[in-house]
């Protein structure tokens, strides 16, 4: 009747676990309390939870972004302690197959429930508004996408306090990850949540890239859009390709779990190595799908506080669909020592170094955007500056890599796992990061704290050489990655460097919560008046700080680049038209978190066994989704007095801050 | 919808007024969109083919692909498949000519023709399955019957939209909407036939060749 | 209006003439290799070439007359994204093939 799932299940004799459900229960306990004392239940149905609303979708994707780096973090403070104990003659707190869930649940969360929420939702915040256009293609989908991926949220949530997560290493390597030698239900769980919310990634592809392509602006031409819609683009053509690699590779070994077949077994003609080639075939272009936007909102962010025209547009967008092209032709790099061969390796030695060169181009156009500008050090310089640095290094030891024969040193040692933090950490985190202080006021109205900014920027870069360069001379030395005990103490001192620098990035985080915290008690101090708080150059910046639910009441005529400053330099920016329509909007639904509901009990049912239930997850989804093409009533008119009333507001609020025309 | 919306007179200023701001085509993007979907389902195929074309030779214990493959089952399962994508086609002259009775008639043929191949598909894996030739038996059966399987669970998707479609156009008509899907449909209907050809001449041709 | 959306969308429609045709080009480009395997009259390395031909061939047919794809539909768009996607298809692929080539003789042959 319930499958495999009993009591036993919750980890009733961990402490560390159970204390950490504990305190997520009563976290969710006091959210529950305070939507009910305030009496907001209808309100969050209404405005958010059923919204097909991109700058909402956004905001959510990233508020449970942030919720997962404090999880996905506190991973890695544990390993951090622990291994700093275990190398001091200490058996340390973690048993082994504890810490082996933490490695694994680390890196997926990192990647999948942190990363990758973190841009789709910025792309949701930004990109419709930089393109001049109202909403996404298909507004359902974008609902439906935030969903499924909050499912496999949940997902992971609930492994840690009903049964258990992989013990496999985040990409869940066979055999190990075979029914043989991982029998338990952790990768049953690794499986459905990044089935599930790998589905809403693939959704979101297909939505941008088609807004992208269709939606644009009266004028904008391709050579005209914003480079982050340029990254965004190449970002999301990545994702409709690589996606699928994921999810068929993964189905393979759930097929091999569920129905007995031999993909990647050891006998009956398993092929273990074709799941290592097909799971990095997608995973290489993974890299590049979260490392792409952040390129993007570097070049928006050096132009922005810089005053100064993007050195060498065209040759960034060249060098971004460049990467595109070539990220799909080096994935053998991640297992060279697996035994293919020279030529083999060669080959793909060789293409891992050119696909350097364009990111290469990409650093000098910002220095070069930089030279001769008028810098303004503000938060999101700030993190660019230090992605410049941090990130050139970490390019560089992946080029080290690229030759085969130092990655047969390398390869799965402490500097491996150096290179890959110091490239995501000082590309993606920090560009991400620095993509949230930059259009924070866009979506909220007010703009954050700049010291705590700043404090938690210091924080995180120093954190970060503490904790990874003493990796680097650790893997030189020989150390192995996933290592939880028996470490030779040689390695202790730089373990215990490498502690203490994750304690720095800890500081650094709590620097972000407070600065969240202080710069929402001081909001009416720090309103964005104009909807241009830092004299923006794209169009984003030409509707109010948050822009009104219709993004446009007129959409823009776009003849350059840059469209925005253009207006501003030309006198036709802040002004009011002559007339409004009324305005063609999708209207909210409620089929997206329902049909994301019952993937949740699917996917719950399969990793227990609980068939029935299974089925009535998939048949739940399936007819509700149905019942949603029934429905005919899926969007409406604004009238012209709203988008009039709206539109007066803005204009007034931009009066009071003394702007005229624009400048 | 589109049709709806025309009749009310507001809607009509702003649906003029929309025009000449940029009338974002919602059944063109929704095409549009589904085909840059089918680009995704291509490589979700290509990669069970990748893998099918690996592990074919690791036939274990178990039978070989020339043991066990019948060509001419196959060739009527391929003639079944593309009688059905011609029938639909001819269902969609029938959607622009605006002829209701004959669009139905062709849909309900391309159903019977769909399920058709689908049971001859069912009846060709109960009997491996009951001969003890499995998914389970090997790692060329699985790959076989997983990249012939996944075929069949997309033929038998596209059989259940032309259900729903059929009842949406008897309730609703021939409309804006329902015109995009059975776009959007024949799209899907016409890749599955592409896929299926792959899949015979690497599958079943190939494997039977000595 | 329907009409002209389906239109509109670029896709293009055909006509009678063109699924028929169509239809006859794909019989006989599928009754062919059928008959080269089920009556081999040729060595293996030739029947191989043939029928990954003919299904190319019988592939074509069918993007042009049944899936009305031209340089044309959505501005271009459509055979690009379709180009890419078979370019990157040949890329895992043949990829694939060329790197378990090697990992199995290197690490599973005794």
């Amino acid at each position: 009747m319930f499958g495999k799932l009993t009591l036993e299940a919750i980890p009733y004799h961990e402490p560390i676990i159970m204390g950490a459900v504990g305190a997520m229960i009563l976290g969710g306990l006091a959210l529950f309390a305070a939507l009910t004392y305030f009496g907001k239940w209808k309100w969050l149905w209404t405005e958010w939870l059923t919204s097909v609303d991109h700058k909402k979708i956004g905001v959510m994707y990233i508020i449970v972004a942030m919720l997962m780096l404090l999880r996905g973090f506190a991973d890695a403070i544990m390993m951090r302690m622990h291994m700093a104990a275990a190398s001091a003659g200490t058996e340390g707190f973690l048993p082994p197959h504890h810490y082996d869930q933490i490695f694994t649940a680390h890196g997926v969360i990192m990647i999948f429930f942190m990363a990758m929420p973190f841009m789709v939702g910025l792309m949701n915040i930004v990109v419709p508004l930089q393109i001049g256009a109202r909403d996404v293609a298909y507004p359902f989908l974008n609902s439906l996408s935030f969903w499924l991926f909050v499912v496999g949220v949940a997902l992971m949530n609930i492994s840690l306090g009903v049964g258990e997560f992989a013990q496999t290493g985040w990409l869940a390597y066979p055999p190990l990850s075979g029914k043989q030698f991982s029998p338990g239900v952790g990768v049953d769980y690794w499986i459905w949540s990044l089935q599930i919310s790998g589905i809403g990634t693939l959704l979101t592809g297909v939505n941008f890239f088609a807004t992208i392509l269709k939606m644009r602006a009266p004028g904008m031409k391709m050579m005209q859009m914003p480079v982050f819609t340029w990254t965004a683009l190449c970002t999301n053509v990545l994702i409709i390709i690589s996606f699928p690699i994921l999810t068929a590779t993964v189905a393979l070994l759930t097929m091999d779990r569920y129905l007995g077949t031999h993909f990647f077994t050891n006998e009956m003609g398993g092929n273990q190595m074709m799941y290592v080639n097909l799971i990095w075939a997608w995973g290489h272009p993974e890299v590049y799908i979260l490392i792409l936007p952040a390129f993007g909102i570097f070049s928006e962010v050096v132009a922005t506080f810089c005053k100064k025209r993007l050195f060498g547009y065209t040759s960034l967008v060249w060098a971004t669909a460049a990467i595109t092209i070539l990220s799909f032709i080096v994935w053998l790099h991640h297992f060279f020592t697996m035994g293919a061969g020279a030529n083999v390796n060669a080959f793909f030695g060789i293409a891992t170094m050119i696909i350097s060169i364009p990111t290469g181009v990409k650093i000098f156009n910002w220095l070069f955007t930089m030279y001769r500008g008028r810098i303004q050090f503000s938060v999101p310089i700030l993190w660019t500056l230090g992605f410049l640095v941090t990130f050139s290094i970490g390019g560089m030891t992946g080029v080290l890599l690229a030759v085969p024969g130092a990655d047969f040193v390398l390869h799965n040692s402490l500097f491996l796992i150096a290179h890959f933090h110091n490239v995501i950490i000082g590309g993606v985190v920090f560009g991400y990061l620095a993509g949230f202080n930059y259009w924070f006021p866009k979506a909220f109205g007010f703009t954050l704290n700049e010291r705590l900014g700043r404090y938690s920027f210091w924080f995180w870069i120093t954190g970060f050489f503490f904790a990874f360069v003493p990796l680097y001379i650790l893997g030189f030395m020989g150390m192995t990655r996933r290592v939880s005990n028996q470490i030779d103490p040689q390695y202790h001192l730089l373990l215990a460097i490498a502690a203490g620098g994750a304690v720095l990035i800890l500081i650094g985080i709590i620097c972000q919560l407070l600065q969240l915290a202080v710069s929402i008690r001081d909001r009416e101090k720090n309103r964005d008046l104009t909807g241009d708080p830092w004299g923006g150059r794209t169009l984003e910046w030409s509707t109010s700080s948050p822009p009104p639910f219709y993004n446009f009441a007129k959409l823009p005529e776009v003849k350059d680049r840059d469209a925005f400053w253009a207006a501003k330099e030309d006198g036709s920016a802040f002004q009011q038209p002559a007339h409004y329509a009324p305005i063609h909007m999708p209207k909210n639904t409620s089929a997206g978190i329902i049909i994301s509901a019952f993937s949740l009990v699917m996917g719950f049912a399969l990793v227990w066994h609980i068939w029935w239930l299974a089925i009535v997850g998939l048949v739940g989804m399936i007819a509700t989704y149905i019942k949603h093409t029934f429905n005919d009533d899926v969007d409406y008119y604004v009238p012209v007095e709203v988008v009039e009333r709206t539109e007066n507001e803005h204009f007034a609020a931009i009066a009071k801050a003394g702007v005229n025309h624009g400048r | 919808m589109a049709a709806e919306i025309l009749h009310h007179p507001a809607a009509q200023a702003a649906h003029a007024e929309h025009h000449t701001e940029h009338h974002h085509d919602a059944g063109g993007n929704a095409i549009f969109g589904f085909w840059i979907y089918l680009m995704n389902d291509c490589i979700l195929f290509a990669t069970l083919f990748a893998t099918y074309a690996v592990l074919a030779g690791n036939i274990a214990d178990g039978p070989s692909a020339k043991e066990i493959f019948e060509l001419p089952y196959v060739l009527v399962e391929t003639f079944l498949l593309l009688f059905s994508s011609v029938t639909y086609g001819f269902a969609m002259l029938a959607f622009y000519k605006q002829q209701k009775q004959a669009l139905l008639g062709w849909l309900a043929i391309t159903f019977v023709f769909g399920l058709g191949f689908i049971g001859m598909e069912i009846n060709e894996f109960a009997h491996l399955i009951g001969e003890g030739f499995g998914p389970d038996r090997s790692a060329f059966l699985s790959a076989f019957f997983t990249l012939v399987g996944t075929h069949g669970l997309h033929v038998l998707s596209g059989l259940i939209w032309m259900a729903v479609l059929m009842i949406q156009l008897v309730k609703n008509g021939l409309t804006a909407k329902n015109g995009t899907r059975l776009m959007c449909l024949s799209l899907f209907w016409h890749f599955l036939d592409l896929i299926w050809i792959c899949v015979f001449t690497v599958v079943y041709l190939m494997g039977v060749l000595p | 209006m329907s009409h002209s959306n389906a239109h509109r969308a670029g896709a293009g429609h055909g006509s009678t003439r063109s699924y028929v045709m169509g239809f006859i080009l794909s019989v006989i480009l599928t009754l062919i290799p059928f008959g080269l395997v089920m009556y081999p009259a040729f060595s293996s390395s030739v029947l191989l070439m043939a029928i990954i031909g003919l299904a190319l061939l019988q592939i074509l047919v069918q993007l042009g007359f049944f899936l009305h794809m031209n340089t044309k539909s959505d501005e271009g768009w459509n055979m690009l994204a379709f180009v890419f996607t078979v370019l990157i298809i040949a890329i895992l692929v043949v990829g694939s093939m060329w790197i378990m080539f090697h990992l199995n003789s290197n690490m599973m042959e005794p």
